[in-house]
């Protein structure tokens, strides 16, 4: 699969740039991850950490907390651990509520952690973008994915964002499937 | 490297935009949803709903699956990332300032705009405590010149009713963007068919869907248009975007919705608290209008201009303000923003003054005296008498209305049928 980023990844990158993912890329992710390991998921229920791990619960998802504040607290069902190495599954994602410029560290953890954990996919929330962190994890073979919510796209792809006008870029005149919760 | 895909055409995108067949029956046109509210499935996913923690309808107060359709199809026309609908293009500029805007904080707005919209923010606005600094648009540098450190936005109409004004769009967006400050355009004599705001740095569009994107005069409606790419962090200007909201236990909208964040504001709070939401029937409408904006926006343009060329050389007529004539001092601005034609709706000067005006509104038997634009039917009205009148003539030539001046809306009609009903009552408005 061709890398997820923009090409200037691998160049000359700036914070102008803008960061494009097609749907069809957003999809295969959505579609080829199982568990997450959510880093900065905070049980404050009117932090979106809190609610994104919910939603995506909803929808299918296993997601596994990490925040070093809270370890062995339970949220929405599952134990929270302190760190990524202290998760004893695998995951195949790690979607990151952390700012910017402490992503490095997590980056190189994930890095480390790829292999055994079976971990193809980085995810950094909405305002969250670190370019070099993400040339790193590209390199090392990851799919980064920056700027961007995983519960927004999931919904924008099913059909679920259209009720806040949201432009969704989608033309089809297929009869659309059913979205169902639970 | 992923290559980003082509997007639809926009007269592709004018049709299906934001619609799709109904998952439960099939219907291909969009349905009007004619409910107040939407069942929950459980309790827990009510309270979700109503934190705004996952998608979904509750009451169409806040939003409806029709008006939805119509939100998302303008989102798309305007090439923006979301929209918000409202009762009317009032209710939309209300939307706007009142997201963006606390009390004591100010604006600066061409003055060259719609009537209601110069009462509304230079009478009704100060009730709230916002204030606005109005400018002559042709200088944008007259913009800058009216900045205080309370701005919070500039407004304009990039073609301005009634007078045929076309303002340098790009160099009041710099001046906006250099101030940290989002660039607000009424985009409702052009339509996102003839000019592409965001394409030249405005930020939120607003229209008034009542005029050409309905198109048939019959449904009011407005819309504000967010294009999802300015930074409301960039300098603590805007505490209802970056702040925790009392409203929804301290949310923070930008945070937590990204580059739509300021329409999820203006939806959950300002149309939740205010309530002027559009009807679904009325979105209806407006979507069948929209489908065949493209061909309508040509049909006007073309025949504004045929009615323009014919009334230069009238000899009843003083003058014509249309930016499609090169005597216009827009003449240029509209090649640049407009390529497709400066619109439908621009003045003309009568010989004769105020009683011209009122015998040539009284003439017309094909053209309807009455006080709308944007209508697949020609439209007259002669502000002096009407909308203006309780103006002097002070006041009136401030206004830029002078009392011999008609504001014409052309149709779709033949455009000898136009012509000829204009000749004669022009002939007839000469005849005191």
């Amino acid at each position: 699969m061709p890398s997820l980023a923009s090409a200037s990844l691998s160049g000359n990158t700036t914070d102008m740039d803008v960061l494009f993912y097609s749907d069809a890329d957003l999809k295969e992710v959505l579609n080829s991850v199982h568990t997450i390991a959510m880093v900065g998921a905070s049980a404050n229920p009117v932090r979106p950490s809190n609610f994104v791990m919910k939603y995506l619960q909803g929808k299918g998802f296993r997601i596994i907390p990490v925040n070093p504040g809270h370890p062995g607290e339970q949220l929405h069902g599952e134990t929270t651990y302190a760190s990524l190495d202290d998760i004893p599954d695998r995951f195949q994602m790690v979607d990151i509520f952390r700012p910017s410029d402490v992503i490095e560290p997590i980056m190189d953890n994930v890095i480390a952690l790829a292999p055994g954990k079976g971990i193809s996919v980085v995810w950094m929330q909405l305002q969250i973008r670190n370019d070099a962190a993400a040339l790193k994890g590209e390199q090392a073979g990851l799919k980064v994915i920056m700027n961007r919510c995983p519960k927004i796209e999931y919904a924008r792809l099913h059909g679920e964002l259209g009720w806040g006008g949201i432009n969704s870029g989608i033309i089809s005149s297929k009869r659309p499937k059913l979205v169902r919760r639970d | 490297m992923t290559e980003a895909p082509k997007e639809a055409g926009f007269e592709t995108r004018a049709i299906h935009a934001g619609a799709a067949p109904d998952p439960v029956t099939g219907a291909r046109n969009t349905p009007i949803f004619q409910t107040t509210s939407y069942v929950f499935e459980d309790a827990e996913h009510a309270a979700d709903l109503f934190n705004l923690q996952t998608f979904g309808f509750i009451y169409s107060r806040l939003n409806n699956p029709t008006v939805s359709v119509l939100e998302e199809r303008l989102a798309s026309l305007e090439n923006g990332r979301a929209a918000v609908c409202a009762a009317s293009g009032h209710a939309a500029q209300f939307l706007t300032f009142f997201t963006l805007l606390g009390p004591g904080d100010e604006f600066v707005a061409s003055r060259n705009l719609y009537g209601g919209s110069i009462t509304q923010f230079g009478h009704s606005f100060p009730k709230l405590g916002w204030k606005c600094h109005f400018v002559d648009p042709t200088d944008p540098e007259n913009f800058r010149r009216a900045l205080t450190p309370k701005c919070k936005a500039i407004f304009l109409e990039v073609l301005a009713n009634p007078g045929g004004i076309v303002v340098d769009l790009e160099a009041v967006a710099a001046i906006a963007n250099e101030a940290g400050i989002p660039l607000i355009v009424d985009n409702t004599m052009a339509t996102p068919y003839l000019c592409q705001p965001f394409d030249w740095g405005a930020d939120l569009v607003v229209h008034s869907t009542t005029k050409f994107l309905a198109g048939h005069g019959n449904s009011l409606g407005g819309v504000v248009i967010e294009k999802g790419t300015f930074d409301w962090a960039q300098n603590g200007k805007f505490p209802s975007m970056t702040e925790p909201e009392p409203a929804y236990h301290d949310l923070i909208f930008y945070e937590t919705f990204g580059d739509f964040g300021f329409t999820m504001k203006a939806r959950a709070v300002a149309l939740r608290d205010f309530g002027p939401a559009l009807s679904p029937t009325n979105a209806f409408y407006t979507i069948n209008g929209i489908e065949t904006l493209p061909l309508r926006m040509d049909r006007h343009v073309g025949n504004a201009q045929a009615v323009a060329e014919f009334l230069q050389h009238h000899k009843a007529v003083d003058w014509v303000s249309y930016a499609g004539l090169k005597s216009s001092p827009s003449y240029d601005l509209a090649r640049k923003y407009l390529p497709k034609g400066p619109g439908a709706v621009f003045t003309i000067g009568l010989k004769g003054g105020f009683d011209a005006g009122v015998r040539l509104v009284e003439s017309v038997n094909l053209i309807s005296h009455l006080a709308n634009v944007g209508d697949a039917k020609s439209l007259v009205i002669h502000p002096a008498s009407t909308t203006h009148q309780q103006m002097d003539s002070e006041a009136l030539a401030f206004a830029g209305v002078g009392e011999e001046l008609v504001r014409l809306s052309v149709g779709l009609e033949y455009i000898g049928d136009l012509t000829g009903d204009l000749d004669q009552a022009l002939m007839a408005s000469q005849k005191g």
